[in-house]
C-alpha cells in the first residue's frame, strides 16, 4: 500500500495532513503519537474506510487485509465462543447458517496456529488477556490477509500479555505477513518494532527506533520535552524530569 | 382443570388469538435478542409510540392500518439509526426525541377526531377480542419470513450486532443489515401490536432475551430460548387474559416478569460467584510463541 500526500479532514479539522508512506510486503510498521494525532484516522485510511480529502492511497490489486479492534471496544459479555468470533469473518455463502466442514477445518487451523485450539468452545469473557487478542487477530487472519492492521494491540493489558502479543505478531511478520499498528507505548512496543512513524497530524519523524526515537522528534510529535536514555542497546524513552526548583514549588503547593 | 385450558377455544376468536399472542411472543423473543444486543432495548419501546402516531394519522385520513403505520414506523426507525450511526446524538436520545414527537401526534390527533379514539384504545393496551384469521395469515406470515431473512443472513446480522465497525471493514454491508433489522422489527410491532399493545410490546422485546441469557453463552441457542420463552409467555398470558378478562398486553407481560423472576432468582449465586472472579480463564497453553517473562533488549528488536 502507498500512500501519496494524503490529507483527511473531518469538517473544516485537519486530521491527517501530506501523509506519504509505504507498508510493503513483510513489514512491520508502529504508528506512535498522542491521543488525537490521526493515528486511528491513518488506519482507517489505509483499510478504505476514510476517503482522503486530496492525496491518493493505492494498494496492490488482490491485497488482503485483516483488521483487529481495540480489544477495549469489544462487549465481554456478548454470547458467543470463540470460534462463533473467528468464524464471523468467513461470508455465509449459503442458506445454512452452520459452518461447513471446510469451515470448520480452517477454524481450527487458524486457532491452532495462534496457539489456541482447545479454546474454541469458551466463552471470550472466560480467556485471558492474551487469549483474547489471540481470538481476535484468529479472526483477522482466518481470510488469509497479506497485511494486518492492529489498532493499540496492547492497550489496557498486563506487561505478561503485552510481551505475548509482541511476541505472538513477531512471529506471524517471520511468516512473511506485513503489520501496521498504533500503540501509545513507546518502551514497551515501538522500540522494539523495526520501523516506527512519528505522527501528529503530518509524519514528525520515520524509520528505525534509534533514528526516530530521539528527543528532538519525540518532542515535535508529542509538544512536551522527553529524554531518550539507553539500555542494553535499545532506546529507552522518558519524560524530562523537572528542575529542583519546580519540585519544590510543586511539593510547597502539596 | 383441562377445561381452562379447552373451554376457552369453543370460540373462533380465542382460537386465533392463541395462534397471535403465541407467534407474536416468539417473534419479539427472536427479533428481541438482536435489539438488546445491540444495546437498544428501547427501540421498540420507541418503535411502538412512533407507529401509534402512524396509526392515529391512518385511522383518521382512513389509510390502510398496516401500509401506513409500517411505513411511518419503518421511517422513524431508519432516521434514528442514521442519527445514531452518524454519531450526531445518543441513540436513547434520538429514539427519545424522534419516537415520542410521533407517539404526541397520535395523542392530538386522539383529541382532535373522536371516531379515532376506539381503534386507538384498543392499540395502545392490546386485546384479544376481534382477531380475526386474517391477523392470523399476517403474523405467520410475518414470521416466517422473519425466521427465513434470520437464516439467510446470519453471520452478517451477527457480525453487525457484535462489532458493526469490523463488519464494515470486512465487507458487511451494515447499513443494509440495520435497515433489515429495522424493516423486521417493524413489521413485527405492528403485528403484534393488537395483542400486546404500544405500551407493553417493548417488554416483549426485552424480557425473553434477557432471561435467555441469563440461561446461555451462545447466540444461536439465545435465539431459540427466547422465541421460546416468548411463545410460550404469548400462550400463558392469553388464557390469563381471557379468564381474568384483563388486557391481553398486560398478561403477556406479566407472565414474562414471573419468568424473568424465577430465572433471576435460580441464576443468580451463579452470577454471583462469576462477579466475585470465579471466572473460568485457563492457563495459557505453551506454545511456540510463548514469550520470556522479562525483555531483553538484545532479542526483543525484531527483524
Amino acid at each position: 500500500m502507498t500512500l501519496r500526500s494524503v490529507s483527511c479532514h473531518y469538517g473544516g479539522d485537519i486530521v491527517l495532513d501530506d501523509i506519504d508512506l509505504v507498508i510493503g510486503s513483510g513489514t512491520f510498521t508502529g504508528i506512535v503519537g498522542p491521543s488525537g494525532s490521526g493515528k486511528t484516522t491513518l488506519l482507517k485510511a489505509l483499510l478504505g474506510t476514510v476517503a482522503p480529502a486530496s492525496g491518493m492511497i493505492t494498494r496492490r490489486p488482490g491485497l488482503r487485509i485483516g483488521y483487529v479492534p481495540q480489544v477495549e471496544t469489544i462487549d465481554w459479555s456478548f454470547p458467543v465462543t470463540v470460534s462463533d468470533v473467528v468464524l464471523m469473518a468467513r461470508p455465509q455463502r449459503r442458506f445454512a447458517p452452520w459452518p461447513t466442514r471446510a469451515e470448520r477445518t480452517e477454524v481450527a487451523a487458524t486457532l491452532e496456529r495462534l496457539g489456541i485450539a482447545d479454546l474454541g468452545r469458551r466463552h471470550i469473557r472466560d480467556l485471558s488477556g492474551g487469549q483474547q487478542q489471540r481470538v481476535f487477530i484468529a479472526r483477522a487472519m482466518l481470510g488469509s490477509p497479506d497485511v494486518l492492521i492492529m489498532d493499540e494491540p496492547t492497550s489496557g493489558v498486563d506487561v505478561r500479555t503485552r510481551h505475548e502479543v509482541v511476541h505472538l505478531l513477531a512471529d506471524l511478520n517471520d511468516d512473511g505477513l506485513a503489520m501496521v499498528l498504533s500503540t501509545h507505548d513507546l518502551n514497551g512496543i515501538a522500540t522494539h518494532l523495526p520501523h516506527i512513524v512519528c505522527l501528529n497530524r503530518d509524519i514528525k519523524g520515520s524509520g528505525s527506533p534509534r533514528e526516530v526515537l530521539t528527543p528532538e522528534v519525540l518532542e515535535r510529535t508529542y509538544g512536551a520535552p522527553m529524554d531518550v536514555l539507553e539500555h542494553a542497546g535499545m532506546p529507552i524513552v522518558v519524560d524530562r524530569p523537572r528542575d529542583r526548583a519546580d519540585i519544590i514549588e510543586l511539593r510547597r503547593h502539596a | 382443570m383441562i377445561h381452562y385450558l379447552t373451554d376457552p377455544l369453543s370460540y373462533a376468536f380465542v382460537r386465533h388469538a392463541l395462534v397471535v399472542c403465541t407467534v407474536a411472543g416468539g417473534l419479539c423473543g427472536l427479533l428481541g435478542v438482536f435489539v438488546t444486543l445491540k444495546g437498544m432495548s428501547y427501540i421498540g419501546h420507541g418503535l411502538s409510540h412512533a407507529i401509534f402516531g402512524g396509526a392515529a394519522i391512518c385511522a383518521a385520513i382512513g389509510l390502510n392500518f398496516f401500509i401506513g403505520a409500517g411505513i411511518w414506523g419503518l421511517m422513524t426507525g431508519l432516521s434514528v439509526s442514521r442519527v445514531t450511526r452518524r454519531r450526531l446524538i445518543a441513540s436513547d436520545a434520538a429514539i427519545g426525541v424522534m419516537t415520542t414527537a410521533s407517539f404526541a401526534l397520535g395523542i392530538a390527533l386522539l383529541g382532535l377526531y373522536s371516531r379515532v379514539r376506539q381503534s386507538i384504545e384498543a392499540t395502545v393496551f392490546g386485546s384479544v377480542l376481534g382477531v380475526s384469521m386474517t391477523d392470523v395469515v399476517i403474523i405467520i406470515g410475518v414470521t416466517l419470513a422473519t425466521v427465513i431473512i434470520v437464516i439467510a443472513f446470519y453471520r452478517q446480522l451477527l457480525f453487525t450486532t457484535f462489532d458493526p465497525d469490523v463488519a464494515a471493514v470486512s465487507g458487511v454491508r451494515t447499513n443494509r443489515i440495520d435497515a433489515l433489522l429495522m424493516l423486521l422489527l417493524c413489521a413485527a410491532i405492528l403485528t403484534s401490536m393488537q395483542v400486546l399493545g404500544v405500551t407493553l410490546i417493548a417488554a416483549a422485546l426485552v424480557i425473553p432475551p434477557v432471561v435467555a441469557r441469563m440461561l446461555t453463552n451462545s447466540f444461536s441457542r439465545m435465539l431459540w430460548i427466547s422465541s421460546g420463552i416468548g411463545a410460550a409467555a404469548g400462550a400463558v398470558g392469553m388464557y390469563v387474559s381471557y379468564h381474568l378478562d384483563i388486557s391481553s398486553g398486560a398478561t403477556i407481560v406479566l407472565v414474562n416478569f414471573g419468568v424473568f423472576a424465577v430465572v433471576f432468582a435460580l441464576t443468580g449465586p451463579r452470577r454471583h460467584r462469576r462477579a466475585l472472579g470465579g471466572t473460568t480463564a485457563i492457563p495459557e497453553p505453551l506454545h511456540h510463541s510463548a514469550p520470556a517473562p522479562t525483555p531483553t533488549p538484545a532479542d526483543a528488536t525484531l527483524p
